[in-house]
């Protein structure tokens, strides 16, 4: 049997685990419903003035979402090494970083963008200033990505365990300080009245560097930890 | 072949390694307590006190040699991981995972002397300064390394996993150093530098250029010895450890 | 001596960098001298089990052949 063609795979791929996904429609929910009670957690932490909780607003939920979509990273291969489908992926011609890639891409759409849309809605909740909010959806459409990207290297590399959970925040996080400090500093900075392009532009790039060499590193790694 | 790859190939096998470790080993930890006490000597009785720390400054004898350790230690893991996925020698392997350990213990000294250094010079146990912070990043990278090769259970696949996480880190370190400081300078005015740029006098520096080279010979030391004892386990079913483990109850009877 | 150890007031930093520098290393060193203590005693009660059953074969073989 000749196999067919690189795109047919993607788009077979893509296909496939929009189904899968679908199926469980329940499961994305999760994430968000994460999402909302950390926020809500902080009011009731800090008191309900407004100057408080608008001082910390942008980086409470930046790491509330950042933490929201490191817990659903661990999901991102696992059915498919359970049924079988993970060591077919490997063995496949078509090379394994772009089939990865389209995975964490499919991730990336389906468990973080709802964040990044109800990211208003917490914005609203911790009283971030409304000229900050536009800051905050670039720099979380920026940063998140980047968070897929960097996990799904970690998640390779501990895709066997049983118990992988604490051992990839252990391994993601200091990873990802970077963008926790950019995106962020990006927020506070306009919220100072202050330039906040740089580290936007900071983030970008190195967003563009992992699109392309995560896909690479998590195929490296996903075939070590397969062998 | 040429004698020096002939060597090198020969380095690579364990029992040549083990055998050739184990010899050079006492000289090791010789040469490391000697140099590391001269040091210490020359830093808390020779040198001059600060004219602006006093004698806190003393500090510097252990704070920088293991700063600058955790960092080395880091590119040598680096460096043997690569080694070990490209060229798969198990010797390398080994010698990446036995560092990892202590360059934790370096990068915590650090940290910690780091932080009985801020007390009296900051006012405070923990400054967010660029440096520690970095160091601190350094710390987890240092136990996702170790936990990930301790987490999966066969050896080798460990080793090579946790190798190719090291390299991951090495990628990272620079953004993570450039965005930590970009973070600093955002936050709060510059604070005292623990280094200070000022050139130091002769007399304090020669220590702690004594005590940079202890830690050296004493990081190869340990990590000798760590590998043997790795290469003890891993090869456990080789002729030359049984050999060496009957000569050893022989020995004893 | 005394004046030593004071150094002028900042003894208690000083040697408690120094010493968490001392313990920290010395748990290092001696951290790989157990290990290896655990291993050669596993291996010798490994090879130990291997002589015990190989005598153990070679006489029970005559007596099931006989």
């Amino acid at each position: 049997m000749k196999p067919g063609t690189t795109r047919a795979a993607c788009v077979a791929l893509l296909r496939r685990d929009l189904t899968l996904i679908w199926r469980r429609r329940g499961d994305a929910l999760n994430p968000l419903l994460f999402s909302i009670i950390v926020v809500a957690l902080f009011p009731f932490a800090l008191g309900p003035e407004q100057a408080t909780l608008a001082r910390i607003a942008a980086g409470t939920i930046f790491v509330a979402l950042l933490l929201a979509s490191l817990l659903s990273l661990d999901m991102l291969f696992r059915s498919d090494l359970e049924d079988g489908s993970l060591e077919q992926l490997v063995l496949s011609p078509h090379p394994l970083s772009l089939l990865l890639a389209c995975k964490i891409a499919i991730h990336w759409l389906t468990t973080t963008l709802p964040l990044i849309v109800i990211a208003p809605l917490l914005a609203q909740m911790l009283y971030l200033p409304d000229t900050v909010l536009p800051v905050l959806l670039i720099a979380l459409a920026l940063a998140t990505p980047l968070l897929s990207l960097i996990g799904s290297v970690c998640v390779a590399l501990t895709v066997g365990m049983r118990r992988s959970g604490m051992l990839l925040t252990l391994l993601v996080l200091p990873l990802i300080v970077p963008a926790l400090i950019f995106g962020a500093g990006a927020c506070n900075a306009a919220q100072a009245g202050l330039p906040f392009t740089a580290p936007l532009l900071w983030l970008g790039a190195w967003l563009v560097l992992a699109l392309v060499l995560a896909p690479l590193a998590a195929a490296a790694a996903l075939k070590i930890s397969l062998t | 072949m040429n004698p020096l790859l002939l060597w090198f190939h020969k380095l690579g096998s364990p029992p040549y390694f083990y055998r050739l470790a184990g010899r050079f080993l006492p000289w090791l930890y010789a040469i490391a307590l000697i140099t590391g006490a001269i040091g210490l000597y020359g830093g808390l009785v020779v040198a001059p006190a600060d004219y602006q720390q006093h004698d806190s400054f003393r500090i510097i004898y252990v704070h920088v040699p293991c700063a600058w350790m955790s960092l080395f230690v880091y590119a040598f893991m680096a460096a043997n991981g690569f080694v070990a996925l490209v060229w798969r020698i198990k010797l390398s392997e080994v010698l990446a995972m036995a560092s990892a350990p202590i360059g934790a213990a370096f990068t915590f000294i650090t940290l910690v002397t780091g932080s009985v250094w801020g007390k009296p010079t900051w006012g405070t146990w923990w400054t967010w300064d660029a440096r520690l912070t970095s160091e601190l990043v350094l710390l987890f990278l240092y136990f996702g390394v170790i936990g990930l090769y301790s987490a999966i259970e066969d050896t080798r696949q460990a080793a090579r996993a946790a190798a190719f996480l090291a390299l991951v880190g090495v990628v990272n370190l620079p953004i993570v150093h450039y965005s930590v400081n970009w973070w600093n300078t955002l936050h709060q005015a510059q604070t005292v530098s623990l280094m200070g740029q000022s050139k130091m006098d002769a007399s304090m520096l020669w220590p702690l250029l004594t005590l940079a080279f202890a830690t050296h010979v004493y990081f190869f030391a340990s990590l000798l010895t760590r590998s043997r004892v790795a290469l003890l386990g891993l090869e456990s079913g080789k002729e030359w450890v049984r050999a060496l483990v009957n000569a050893r109850t022989g020995g004893r009877q | 001596m005394t004046d030593f150890f004071a150094m002028h007031g900042y003894g208690a930093y000083i040697w408690t960098a120094y010493g968490v520098f001392f313990v920290v290393l010395l748990a290092d060193a001696l951290a790989p001298l157990r290990q290896r203590r655990r291993t050669l005693a596993e291996l010798r009660g490994r090879l130990q089990r291997e002589a015990a059953r190989d005598t153990l074969s070679k006489s029970a073989l005559p007596r099931s052949g006989s």
